[in-house]
């Protein structure tokens, strides 16, 4: 793992502004950015610690937790507010017994709230890891679980 | 090239993709190998036709047949029916809701009948993996011509004369901004685009990025031409997958083509772009702020001026155009001014795109003329309300920015400034569709949720006044709201737009602000009556059934989590109020309407509790 994130490394030294590329490619190879990771990242830019934490805790896209096997990004845009994306997110939360942001104790899912996946004409939509799915229901959710478990 | 008898363009954009196009593709597939039709018929997939909620969706080519919500189960049929005996198959056409009859061809769906497609010129028609298709569509043709035969003022002069204007939200006419980056002076500049849409309830750009990403890179070669610019980049959210995949190939195949790189078609003018993801923050449509963030920084904005277009990317003169309107560029530099001209009104020319969501029946993206009513894009073309039932109560537009237009604003043309009048914006173009069952208490919470969330931090008026007006507005939809919340609200507001740096905060309280303006009983009811007339604040209303409209189906009772539903069968039911949540299900189920919705009660809550605690 460290090899391939020294390998990212490499390939963009010296270029400027390749923090957040560099970032993105370490998150998609160790799933999340620890303190540790950053610093790595760090020291191989030649830049501070605190400039590049102070990248990650701005996108919300890096995360500095670990993530489930099943990463679980409800839409929590207008459209799927309209259509009442809450009930489903509820019904998930209570289904997994955890909340946004947390991971199930099995590691194997965990939930993410997201502003507009821009699928607005299937909303509610939620996402499973590359999977989109669409005109979402409370009752939709054990079935859609089940097939990850 | 080989001849088909027949094409099925299958939409291959995310909704339909969701909704099972892959699935039906591979049984379509299938069933033709079966009746030996492979060789007649061809699959193409297209980016995203825009009528999304009916999805997967599928154009047959020469007829111009429209099929919608295609199942697996359906395939064979389908393919005996249409394309061996030749006769269209009306089970999967979409049908007339009060005529009750079937609608075979594309045009003669109200949906698509009054659009005009200017933008979305290609959407559903070319693969958009293909760049021979593009040039087919006369893709380029532009490009060569604003190469080889336009000095940068003549193509200036084209836009301004056309008067294009930023379809990212503020309409900052193009024309002037790219001649204000043209006359800047500097080693390098750079064409920039905007593709973080991040409205939530927007998603014209990415269906534009999805079935047509070449019309936006034509767009950035002529823009680049016009302000002397050698590099570009566009800039992507990373939740957009397909998007940055088709525009990387679109890239790619422009490189082969020597439409990007060094002399481009021997004109001796040279570009080249890249693919920048965004890492989430709405903030980083902000101009300043997105430039930030392609230099590997906090996307925060700073104070213009310096402009973008004499200091920009790298303090380097830079422009930054929207998806929509760089995608427009191309046909107006080939038509002409007076083309573009056309559509539209006086100050608002050419067209728009709007995404219809929310409580509306045909759900999708739509390009109308600038000036077309609202009334006109609501019901001809989005059908009316979702639930026939249901009243239209209002019209969200510009997102987190923008604001709500009540019914009896529902005649105004769509421009600029009849939109800003209302106290909404045009945004990006999202409109969603609200019926009578919203609370516009609860809406406004939402957007001021999602800017409080979405602050930078660097300006403390819009990091702690979004925070202050959400706690309030909690309060108010709680039960706790106090007399003067609504002036203290629009006093907040009011300082907040003033000493704001950037967009975001200039605008978050729009949303309140134009939800006080036309719905202030509902606040009122809210803080003074404890009463959400919507009963979507649970704390702030009660459920009873009137006894004389009641049909004793029983539907409510069983749909009632917390079995608080009583009665007889064929006789009117009762509600057991110490033991009912305010969940609304029994409302939304009730086909009779005979629920009704009054203010907060007192009520014995250990009932509740005693209940959960037998079960």
């Amino acid at each position: 793992m460290l090899q391939e994130i020294d390998r990212v490394i490499q390939q963009y030294k010296g270029k400027p502004g390749s923090s957040i590329p560099v970032l993105q490619r370490c998150q998609e190879i160790v799933g999340y950015l620890p303190p540790e990771i950053q610093k790595i990242v760090a020291r191989g830019l030649k830049t501070s610690a605190a400039e590049i934490h102070s990248v990650v805790s701005f996108y919300s896209f890096f995360t500095m937790k670990p993530r489930g096997d099943h990463n679980i990004r409800i839409c929590l845009g207008t459209a799927c507010y309209v259509k009442r994306v809450e009930e489903v997110l509820s019904k998930i939360k209570d289904n997994l017994k955890i909340d946004v942001g947390e991971v199930t104790e099995d590691k194997k899912f965990s939930i993410e709230t997201v502003r507009c996946l821009g699928a607005c004409g299937l909303a509610p939509v939620m996402v499973i890891d590359e999977e989109t799915y669409g005109a979402m229901t409370p009752k939709k959710v054990p079935e859609v679980l089940a097939e990850y478990s | 090239m080989e001849k088909y008898r027949a094409n099925l363009l299958m939409c291959a954009g995310t909704g339909c993709v969701a909704s099972g196009t892959p699935k039906v593709r591979a049984a379509i597939e299938e069933e033709l190998i079966k009746k030996g039709l492979e060789n007649e018929i061809k699959i193409v997939l297209t980016g995203c036709n825009g009528f999304c909620a009916e999805g997967p969706v599928m154009l047959v080519y020469p007829e111009e047949i429209f099929y919608q919500k295609l199942t697996v189960a359906e395939v064979p049929k389908l393919v005996e029916e249409h394309f061996l005996k030749g006769r269209p198959y009306e089970k999967l056409m979409f049908k007339d809701i009060e005529k009750r009859h079937a609608i075979p061809l594309m045009n003669d769906i109200p949906f698509f009948k009054h659009q005009v497609l200017r933008v979305l010129r290609n959407k559903g028609l070319i693969d958009p993996d293909s760049i021979d298709e593009y040039i087919a569509r006369d893709g380029y043709m532009a490009a060569a011509k604003a190469l080889t035969e336009m000095s940068p003022e003549d193509i200036i002069k084209a836009i301004k004369d056309a008067g294009v204007r930023g379809r990212g939200g503020a309409g900052f006419p193009t024309g002037l901004k790219w001649e204000f980056a043209s006359k800047s002076v500097a080693d390098q500049k750079y064409m920039l685009c905007n593709g973080d849409e991040g409205d939530p309830g927007a998603f014209m750009d990415r269906s534009v990025m999805e079935a047509d990403p070449h019309s936006v890179i034509e767009g950035m070669i002529i823009g680049a031409k016009a302000i002397g610019s050698s590099k570009g980049v566009i800039y992507v959210r990373a939740e957009y997958p397909l998007a940055v995949q088709r525009l990387q190939n679109a890239i790619d195949d422009c490189r082969e083509r020597g439409l990007l790189g060094n002399d481009i078609l021997g004109s001796g003018f040279s570009f080249d772009l890249e693919i920048y993801l965004g890492a989430g923050a709405f903030v980083c449509g902000e101009e300043t702020a997105l430039m930030r963030s392609i230099e590997g920084q906090r996307g925060m904005p700073r104070p213009r001026p310096p402009f973008p277009a004499h200091k920009g990317l790298w303090d380097k003169p830079s422009v930054l155009n929207n998806v929509e309107t760089l995608a427009q560029i191309a046909p107006t530099i080939l038509n002409g001014p007076e083309w573009y001209r056309q559509l539209g009104t006086e100050k608002s020319a050419g067209s728009k795109v709007f995404a219809l969501t929310g409580d509306i029946r045909n759900v999708g993206l739509v390009e109308v003329p600038m000036g077309t009513p609202l009334k006109t894009i609501i019901y001809d073309i989005g059908g009316g309300m979702k639930n026939k039932k249901k009243k239209f109560k209002s019209v969200q537009m510009g997102g987190p920015s923008g604001g709500c237009i009540p019914e009896e604003l529902i005649d105004i043309p769509v421009t600029y400034e009849d939109v800003v009048k209302t106290g909404a914006i045009m945004g990006s173009g999202g409109m969603v569709v609200m019926d009578e069952d919203t609370c516009m208490v609860s809406t406004a919470k939402f957007f001021l949720e999602f800017t409080a969330d979405e602050s930078c931090g660097k300006c403390t008026p819009c990091r702690v006044g979004t925070r202050v007006m959400l706690d309030m507005l909690t309060d108010i939809t709680e039960g706790r709201g106090r007399e003067g919340d609504i002036e203290t609200l629009q006093d907040l507001s009011n300082d907040i737009i003033a000493t704001s740096l950037c967009g975001l905060g200039q605008t978050a309280p729009n949303p309140i602000l134009s939800t006080i303006r036309y719905f202030k009983d509902e606040y009122e009811a809210h803080i003074h009556q404890k009463w959400c007339k919507t009963g979507i604040c649970s704390d702030l209303c009660s459920f009873e059934i009137s006894e004389d409209v009641c049909t004793g189906c029983g539907a409510c009772a069983r749909a009632c989590p917390q079995g608080a539903i009583v009665g007889e069968k064929k006789k009117p039911h009762s509600i057991i109020q110490d033991l009912c949540i305010q969940c609304r299900s029994c409302y939304d189920r009730c086909a009779f309407q005979s629920i009704k919705i009054g203010p907060a009660k007192e009520k014995d809550k250990t009932a509740v509790a005693v209940k959960d605690q037998e079960e």
